[in-house]
């Protein structure tokens, strides 16, 4: 049952996007920029940055609390990209041994620093993309990229893949449930191939079956969207607002003034 | 008027593999008509309906809607003069919202926002589920699903309505209240099914299909009264021309 409720995940996520918030009433061109640029900025770092990503986590967060999105729902979809992190980063402490920093009698290796960072930018980038899907919805992502000068083909891909995921996704689930059903033991690679080449039989025939409903009703290659929305004041003020903070935090040592801030008013 | 008409002449189909899946067929329905293509698994219906929309070309004999015969360069409009609902409505509902699927066809013939907003709206409130236009096709029930293709479809404005198995896959209320709609539609309608008491309701003249061929074009009354040609073609007579098995009385 956990695949079935992995599927209803990703339908909550869809829909939060119908909610109604000032982030959520944005161009999406708005946020799809915003969101690039952050990722941009953030992941532009040397590779052993971890002080100067650390204020780097006001955006997700500030995004999640204007939109009012459940966090801790967010929370568990970004942790899903930590163990890839994990799995690109964890070779870095064997390779990269030149000690970098003490810290109370305990020395660090280049390799574990660059480790931290990896793992801090990819939580970074996951928590920033699904802020933006969770406040703006595949669709208008699509739809926006597609505006911004994507391929037209490339983005046509992406909203199918999106509308079919979930459709392929229960067909995964009913075939797992008639393996299971009849006593299915482990999983052998040979029967994975097999499962896997059925499915992907299905798509075929339904991806035929889509275009032909697609050309029965006049489909010439292009795809119509409604009435294009303009960018408003606001849009401009949120792309500059937060584009000039990341610039900022990107070229500036801000966590060191910060540091050096708090120290003053200590003493 | 006369582009209300659906006619095959000598029709016959052969695919890559060999399989005859249709062999001279011919027919011809005029305006207004309601047929019920009917048939076992594997008796051809699927083929002939893609052969109505222009989805499969023949390997000899030809279409005709109205006057004009299908050909490569009448196709987009014979397109937009049949309207073809598939049997699985997830096949056919592609686009975000149900919205902008039903306003897929009128974008695709360039017409103006405001007129794609008409017409989405018109067949929409036709078929029942205009409440239901924001919300992504996954989150609709099956009825509702059904209703939404149909409502891409009425969209187009089409004088032809081609429909694959309407009533497969749906609840009893769900499937009442559809025959209820499709019984109010003024187009040409052609179905196929396995709803054999749907048939019956909606359609008063019937042809059978067998192996590719047509074995009986008549009225849907006397199809359902040749028990023999009904067992032939491994169909039944449908559950309201039968006994009643309570109290031994029919309906009809």
């Amino acid at each position: 049952m956990t695949r079935v409720a992995g599927l209803l995940d990703f339908r909550r996520l869809d829909l939060l996007a119908t909610g109604d918030s000032s982030l959520h009433r944005l161009d999406p061109r708005a946020k799809v920029i915003v969101t690039l640029v952050f990722i941009i900025c953030a992941m532009s770092f040397d590779r052993y940055a971890v002080a100067p990503l650390i204020p780097f986590f006001v955006f997700p967060i500030a995004v999640i609390a204007t939109a009012r999105l459940p966090i801790a729902f967010l929370s568990r979809k970004v942790a899903l990209v930590l163990p890839v992190a994990l799995l690109i980063a964890l070779p870095n402490p064997w390779f990269d041994r030149e000690v970098l920093l003490q810290l109370a009698g305990l020395e660090f290796s280049g390799g574990w620093i660059s480790l931290l960072s990896i793992m801090l930018r990819s939580l970074l980038a996951a928590a920033a993309a699904i802020a933006l899907v969770a406040v703006t919805g595949f669709p208008a992502i699509c739809a926006a990229l597609g505006r911004m000068g994507m391929p037209r083909p490339l983005a046509v891909q992406l909203l199918f893949l999106y509308r079919y995921m979930t459709v392929l996704g229960e067909e995964a689930v009913r075939m797992t449930v008639a393996r299971e059903q009849r006593g299915g033991g482990p999983l052998s690679i040979r029967l994975y191939g097999a499962l896997v080449g059925r499915l992907l039989l299905r798509t075929w025939d339904r991806a035929e079956r889509i275009y032909l409903a697609m050309c029965a009703r006049g489909f010439t290659g292009d795809f119509g969207s409604g009435q294009p929305s303009r960018l408003g004041r606001p849009d401009i003020a949120y792309v500059a607002g937060w584009c000039g903070l990341f610039l900022l935090l990107r070229t500036q040592d801000v966590t060191q003034w910060l540091g050096a801030a708090v120290l003053g008013a200590l003493r | 008027m006369s582009h209300h008409l659906v006619e095959a002449r000598g029709l016959s189909h052969v695919y890559a593999d060999g399989t005859v899946a249709l062999a001279d067929v011919s027919f011809r329905i005029t305006h207004g008509e309601s047929v019920a293509i009917i048939g076992a698994n594997g008796a051809g219906k699927s083929t002939l309906l893609m052969h109505l929309n222009g989805h499969l070309s023949p390997t000899s004999g030809e279409v005709r809607i109205g006057e004009t015969p299908l050909t490569k360069e009448t196709l987009p409009a014979i397109r937009r003069t049949v309207g073809l609902v598939l049997q699985d409505p997830d096949d056919q509902l592609f686009m975000p919202t149900v919205y902008d699927d039903v306003a897929f066809g009128p974008r695709n013939q360039s017409l103006p926002e405001v007129e794609v907003g008409r017409r989405v709206q018109a067949a929409l409130e036709r078929v029942g589920i205009w409440h239901v236009r924001g919300k992504p096709p996954y989150r609709l029930s099956g009825g509702e699903k059904k209703r939404a293709a149909i409502a891409g479809v009425l969209a187009m404005a089409p004088d032809i309505l081609v429909m694959d198995e309407p009533t497969s896959g749906l609840d009893p209320y769900a499937r009442r209240q559809l025959i209820g709609l499709l019984g109010e539609f003024r187009h040409t309608r052609v179905f196929t099914s396995h709803d054999l008491d749907m048939v019956l309701d909606l359609c008063p003249r019937t042809i059978v299909l067998l192996e590719g061929a047509v074995m009986a074009d008549g009225s849907t009354q006397d199809v359902f009264a040749d028990d023999a040609l009904l067992s032939r073609c491994r169909l039944e007579r449908p559950l309201a021309l039968q006994a009643c098995p309570v109290c031994g009385t029919k309906r009809f």
